[in-house]
């Protein structure tokens, strides 16, 4: 028999080489789950993770969807450090998808290269007021953060929904649920030329920078870990529970709501009721599996954009549903927690039987 | 008469420290048997043995004669041993009928047992209705859900750890109805406590622990409240205090310091008032629990109080927080090591960010400076011969001891104004703790205001210029070592007595 035994020390090995075996086992039964469909099960991953590397065009989308997801993992992996659990990002990125559309449509047709920092700031400031709604009723209610901020993700896809039907409707779009394309100023300058590829892939980037200074090389980043690891020690330190708290929660919330801005403004052109494509909630997966570790991040948020596009292209080329490709994302993360139980206990075999067991 | 536990040479060690030194002593059948003595003098470490939840290490029990030796609480209360804790293991939201059943193997918890419980509860004078939720109850009603549990299974031998710590006077009284009935039925009750008076006015045999070691039995009705202090504490404390202070200026005021609690077993502090000069040791003794770690909380600023309350320097600080305290030299040691003085899986280096980042400008406009911090982990470690691989271990990795010597480093070398270190040694072992209670009076002797709350009598007898006892949430007249006899701080640990002060 075998049993787990409490490390000593957490394993920074085991750490580190969980997510690579995550992603090894997450190959392996996703291979068993697409031979049980019927699937050539070799194919279908060489198709999600190989062929979108083959060409540039998939190359380039590494990038448009690689941005939302680094983006917003960087800030939820802030609060996760501290154990502050904002599951609402997708809710987040679709109000920032709101304000900042809305502020493009509000100067729809105005030249100027203000145009697009102010949408951006919007897109920013509503984000992290979304976030700061559960912040404050944990705050001040000891309300948990999980269940609003999730459920807050429903009430702005209604939001999203309500508005494109209603006031920001294109007034020439045969009654469409969607609003006017943005113009020119409102629209992200492409990064390579004939690409969907933006401006927002350099955001994404100085997110990863920053987030790395302000994680491991700033006092608060160090309050963050310690109120994630023990509390009591970091009110000990002087660090103030309420204020990181709802900075933590802000922060994200404006990362999460800069991305749907980026999404509005960039690769979509207008606001539409489909706009949210769960980046908010993959982006929880990417922030594990970058062990909230912002260098770790920009590599899994790259992967999981992989299979994002391969998961496109297996669905096109061999006809594998959708939720497949779903089941097989959220393998990853299972995978992944699952292998975490061993970077803090070890596997021993357990000598026979202990006798006289009660 | 063969006793109906007979306790016989147990050891029991943990690393640095022995908690039961061949420990032997007899429990008759209806008999109130006190099991005294301070904290740490290994009452929790024995009655964990008998309840089988821990194995000596050397030893035997004898249950009616024969062996008795349990792997497991199951199989204690088989035999018929019953323990009530002194913190209860209630679920609130279930009623009292279901939280008594959970206790209980199955084929006792069946349909009957609603009136079985009301029969227990009241042939022993311990109304409670079954149908209750627990989250309604008060503490004494609390305490009645796991007595009548216990007796639900007719136990031959009750253990009740510190019964009284939680209840009222008058739950008091009703509780001691109840264990005088159940020993007039013959069975044996094994009493924790320290309340002297308590334990005179019930109890027919006593056993004084000290230091894990039997150093007394006596028939308490026999004794006086001094005499069984004086087995408690030891009569070799009257050994002189520290030299007396040199009398400097004043370095912290506490001025009618109060503090309401809000914790279910918290203290609240109660009009402390006290003035610490510099170059002196002043020591706070007390048994655990009497608002120790809520004086600690608010000398640190983790609970903020009137400005006026606590003056450092003359300069009101009651209402500042941690940080701001520590730039002003104001420094705490507090006795929880891991995860409160010191974050467990961070590396030493790390947490010298904890209390040490403003005094040491560890950290410039938020900035860490990782190689400073290093240094200063370093510093510690060469100046408190702290033994670790290095500083890049997690603070978890390291025994008690070192890590003891790694926090009282890290605040001593910041050179406070003030120092207040709670329990310094508590779980150390000897060598390390001779090296703190050392660095205790050198700091001293450079002038620092030092504050050493501590339940280790001996200890604060060794190191303290003045002396005071906290009970209750309240403190004492600080008074000088030398003229403060075992009696007085017996009676006044005891509680109870504060007019003595």
């Amino acid at each position: 028999m075998l049993r787990l035994e409490p490390r000593k020390e957490r394993s920074r090995a085991m750490a580190l080489a969980a997510p690579l075996i995550a992603v090894a086992l997450t190959m392996i039964f996703g291979m068993i789950l697409f031979a049980l469909l019927g699937k050539d099960p070799v194919r279908a991953i060489v198709t999600i993770f190989w062929e979108p590397l083959t060409n540039d065009f998939s190359r380039s989308e590494l990038l448009v969807k690689g941005t939302p997801l680094v983006l917003i993992a960087v800030g939820l992996a802030m609060g996760f450090r501290a154990g502050i659990w904002n599951i609402g990002a997708e809710g987040q990125f679709i109000v920032g998808a709101i304000a900042g559309g809305a502020m493009g449509l509000a100067f729809y047709d105005v030249q100027g290269v203000w145009v697009l920092p102010l949408m951006c700031l919007a897109g920013a400031a509503a984000g992290a007021a979304w976030a700061l709604i559960p912040a404050i009723l944990k705050v001040k209610f000891n309300a948990n953060e999980i269940l609003v901020s999730l459920m807050l993700v429903y009430v702005a896809g209604l939001w999203l929904s309500a508005l494109v039907t209603g006031p920001l409707r294109d007034p020439d779009g045969f009654n469409f649920p969607e609003s006017r394309l943005f113009h020119d100023s409102a629209t992200l300058p492409i990064l390579l030329e004939g690409t969907r590829a933006h401006v927002g892939a350099l955001a994404a980037l100085a997110a990863v920078l920053i987030g790395w200074a302000l994680m491991e090389r700033h006092e608060y980043g160090f309050s963050l870990k310690l109120f994630g690891q023990a509390p009591r020690a970091a009110r000990f330190a002087g660090f103030s529970q309420p204020r990181t708290v709802l900075l933590a929660m802000a922060v994200s919330g404006g990362l999460a709501g800069l991305a749907g801005t980026f999404e509005a403004a960039g690769p979509v052109g207008q606001l539409v009721p489909g706009l949210p494509a769960g980046y908010g909630f993959t982006a929880i997966i990417v922030a594990f599996l970058g062990r909230l570790h912002p260098a770790g991040i920009l590599l899994a948020g790259l992967l999981m954009a992989l299979t994002y596009i391969g998961g496109e292209g297996a669905q096109l080329a061999m006809q594998l549903p959708a939720a497949a490709i779903s089941v097989f994302q959220g393998m990853l993360l299972f995978f992944l927690l699952g292998m975490d139980v061993f970077s803090r206990y070890r596997l021993v075999p357990t000598r026979g039987l202990r006798k006289g067991a009660a | 008469m063969t006793a109906l536990l007979s306790i016989r040479g147990l050891w029991k060690r943990f690393p640095g420290v022995i908690a039961n030194a061949d420990v032997s002593f007899d429990i008759q059948p209806g008999e109130i048997h006190a099991l005294l003595g301070e904290n740490g003098a290994g009452k929790s470490t024995l009655v964990k043995m008998i309840y089988g939840v821990m194995r000596p290490d050397e030893g035997e029990m004898l249950w009616q004669g024969r062996p008795y030796a349990p792997h497991a609480p199951g199989e204690a209360r088989d035999t018929g041993v019953g323990l009530v804790f002194q913190h209860f293991s209630l679920f609130e939201a279930l009623t009292v009928g279901e939280n008594v059943a959970l206790g209980l193997p199955a084929e006792q918890a069946g349909r009957d047992l609603p009136d079985r419980i009301r029969k227990v509860s009241a042939e022993y004078g311990l109304p409670l209705d079954p149908d209750r939720q627990v989250g309604e109850l008060s503490v004494g009603e609390r305490q009645r859900v796991e007595i009548v549990r216990c007796l639900l299974q007719s136990p031959r031998l009750l253990i009740m750890d510190e019964p009284t710590s939680v209840l009222t006077p008058q739950e008091v009284e009703t509780l001691f109805l109840t264990l005088r009935k159940l020993r007039d039925e013959g069975v044996a009750i094994l009493y924790i406590s320290h309340k002297l008076e308590e334990i005179r006015a019930l109890c027919t045999a006593a056993t004084v622990l000290r230091g894990g070691k039997v150093v007394g039995a006596c028939d308490p009705r026999q004794e006086t409240a001094r005499g069984l202090a004086e087995m408690m504490i030891g009569r070799e404390l009257a050994a002189p205090g520290a030299p007396a202070g040199t009398g400097g200026e004043t370095r912290l005021e506490l001025d009618d310091l109060t503090v309401i609690s809000e914790a279910q077993f918290g203290v609240s502090l109660r009009s402390i008032s006290l003035e610490l000069k510099a170059g002196e040791v002043l020591g706070i003794a007390g048994v655990a629990g009497n608002g120790q770690d809520e004086l600690t909380a608010a000398l640190s600023g983790e609970t903020r109080v009137a400005p006026g309350m606590i003056r450092l320097e003359g300069q009101p600080i009651g209402h500042l927080g941690p940080t701001r305290r520590r730039r002003l030299g104001l420094n705490v040691a507090p006795e929880e090591r891991l995860g409160h003085a010191a974050a467990p899986e961070m590396s030493l280096t790390d947490n010298t960010f904890v209390s040490a980042r403003t005094r040491l400008k560890l950290s410039l406009k938020g900035l860490l400076k990782l190689g400073a911090a290093r240094g200063y982990a370093r510093r510690i470690v060469e100046d408190f011969d702290v033994r670790t691989p290095g500083v890049g271990a997690a603070a978890g990795s390291l025994s008690g001891g070192n890590l003891q010597k790694y926090v009282i480093g890290r605040e001593m070398l910041q050179r406070p104004e003030v120092l207040v270190i709670s329990q310094p040694t508590w779980g150390v072992d000897a060598g390390a703790a001779q090296a703190i209670r050392q660095a205790i009076r050198d700091l001293a002797q450079e002038g620092c205001a030092v504050l050493v709350i501590s339940q280790d009598l001996d200890e604060l007898m060794e190191i303290s210029n003045r002396f005071a006892v906290i009970a209750g949430g309240r403190l004492s007249a600080p008074r000088p070592a030398g003229e403060t006899s075992i009696e007085e701080i017996g009676l006044l640990m005891g509680g109870g007595a504060h007019a003595a002060a």
